[in-house]
């Protein structure tokens, strides 16, 4: 298997898709709840795995284009089938998922095998009947959005118009009709005329989940701007710019790298959204720029170890985060395998491990800790022990229940509430 | 307040003075432009189409010879792909812990 890169659940939960770096993608699906076997509440199991994106090379500019899936975002149910995008570094494919549980047999030109009825022998005309079969779940390219981005794409976000989508890339975002794929418009671009002058860098994207008409994008320098495409054309020109200021005393070679935000996502309720940098996840309220409204902390004992985090590249990490159904709580991955919850409301935080030691399937698991100094109690583990190689950068939460799915590098862990 | 910034300053900055101790070239701007080049060139692989066409052409008529077990030979009789390059670390931006 290989290492996963991407993980997204749908509208309803029901499906849950995950992108790896060879460019596949494999869809899981809940099982309805069946009162025979009341413990397989609505477990997750394979329902289509395709191949997304094949490796290229643009011999033009040298340039290895991997097939990696980067993000992968569903389309709002309208019809029996499902539809997602998925992208890699260059190219955007939107996909359909569609079931078929009925063949027509009878036909008059063929055979059931396919091969071709000897005209002469046609003597009666007959109506090809649909019989049941077997369950096929097929993926098929839809669109393909390709030759837009000069810059490797990190972002895709679809709008709640459900007819457009942008791609961010490193320095442009451009604007996509989910129907047109030889035209899209470019709706931000921070590429200095001299590249020289090259300070930061476009590091995730996201629409509003209400407003149609507005979005946000992360730059590596820890700013967050909120751009509104009623007002120009060109959203070079933020609508608000959200960045907490810096203590200057405080700041060091590592200040800017571990501020370069990795992620963002908004609210489901769209007045807040969350930035996740190299220590901490920050809320911030839309209507408040200067500062966010809560911090927290994921592994400030990291903080002490930046200079072999720089060194072994660590510190370049680009962690997701995500919210749950009720924004009450949000969860981000760490090192070792750890992720973290944090719930707004009471302020309590837990560190769990997602490893097949510690995950026995039905077993609950145990809360983890870290030791940051002196004596480490049983079971603590102490930051030099930490497996650095064994990082969860993308994690996704239910959108309407307690159940989140974990990616440990090569695994999907699928976890959910206790069931009383 | 006060006291808990000192102490999460402190870290930070004894973490700066073990890189600088161990590379006394780090450039002063970190963050900047070096770091965003590299990020920006991610991938970058020096594949020369001109070979392995010529090679193709020779080869046309005898039976195309396969990566094989030396994957250094990338020019003259065997056709070099993409696949066989090793990922060629950028030399326009100079490595990170480098002057």
């Amino acid at each position: 298997a290989d290492i996963i890169s991407t993980v997204e659940f749908n509208y309803s939960g029901d499906l849950l898709a995950t992108g790896d770096k060879g460019g596949r993608v494999v869809i899981f699906q809940r099982e309805q709840e069946n009162k025979s076997r009341p413990h397989s509440r609505g477990e997750y199991n394979v329902y289509s795995t395709f191949q997304s994106h094949e490796p290229e090379f643009d011999y033009l500019k040298s340039l290895e284009i991997e097939e990696k899936i980067n993000k992968i975002r569903w389309l709002p149910q309208q019809n029996a089938a499902h539809f997602l995008l998925s992208t890699n570094d260059k190219t955007i494919k939107l996909w359909k998922i569609s079931e078929r549980d009925k063949r027509a047999e009878g036909y008059n030109l063929k055979d059931e095998d396919g091969r071709l009825r000897d005209p002469f022998r046609i003597t009666a005309l007959r109506v090809p009947i649909l019989k049941p079969m077997d369950l096929m779940v097929e993926a098929s390219p839809r669109r393909i959005f390709a030759n837009a981005h000069t810059y490797h794409i990190n972002s895709i976000s679809v709008n709640s118009d459900h007819e457009t989508y942008l791609s961010a890339d490193d320095l442009r975002i451009n604007l996509w009709h989910l129907e047109i794929t030889d035209r899209s418009f470019n709706i931000v671009d921070i590429k200095p005329a001299n590249m020289e002058e090259l300070t930061e860098v476009i590091t995730a994207a996201e629409f509003h989940p209400h407003h149609c008409n507005v979005f946000v994008y992360s730059s590596s320098k820890g700013t967050i701007r909120l751009c509104d495409m009623r007002s120009s054309a060109l959203c070079d020109r933020h609508s608000k710019f959200f960045e907490e200021p810096e203590d200057p005393s405080s700041r060091s070679f590592f200040s800017e790298i571990i501020s370069s935000i990795s992620d963002v996502k908004f609210s489901h309720s769209g007045r807040y959204m969350m930035t996740r940098d190299y220590l901490s996840v920050k809320v911030w309220d839309l209507n408040m720029e200067n500062r966010p409204v809560e911090t927290y902390q994921v592994h400030e004992y990291l903080r002490s170890k930046l200079c072999s985090l720089y060194e072994n590249d660590c510190i370049f990490d680009k962690f997701e985060c995500c919210w749950n159904g009720s924004d009450s709580a949000i969860m981000t991955g760490s090192y070792n395998n750890f992720f973290r919850m944090f719930d707004r409301n009471t302020r309590r935080d837990i560190t769990l491990e997602a490893s097949r030691e510690s995950s026995k399937p039905r077993a609950i698991l145990k809360p983890r800790k870290v030791c940051t100094g002196g004596k480490r109690k049983k079971d603590e583990i102490s930051v030099d022990s930490l497996d650095f190689n064994k990082k969860i950068l993308h994690t996704a939460w239910h959108p309407l229940e307690n159940i989140i799915a974990v990616a440990a590098t090569n695994n999907l862990y699928i976890f959910q509430d206790k069931v009383n | 307040q006060d006291s808990q910034e000192k102490e999460t300053v402190a870290p930070e900055r004894a973490e700066e003075a073990k890189l600088k101790a161990k590379y006394p070239n780090l450039g002063q701007k970190p963050g900047g432009s070096d770091f965003l080049m590299k990020r920006l060139q991610k991938g970058q692989k020096y594949f020369d189409s001109g070979d392995y066409n010529m090679a193709k052409a020779k080869m046309k008529n005898k039976q195309l010879p396969s990566a094989g077990p030396d994957k250094n030979l990338v020019t003259g009789d065997h056709i070099p792909t993409p696949q066989d390059l090793p990922q060629r670390k950028s030399s326009l931006v100079a490595s990170k812990l480098a002057g």
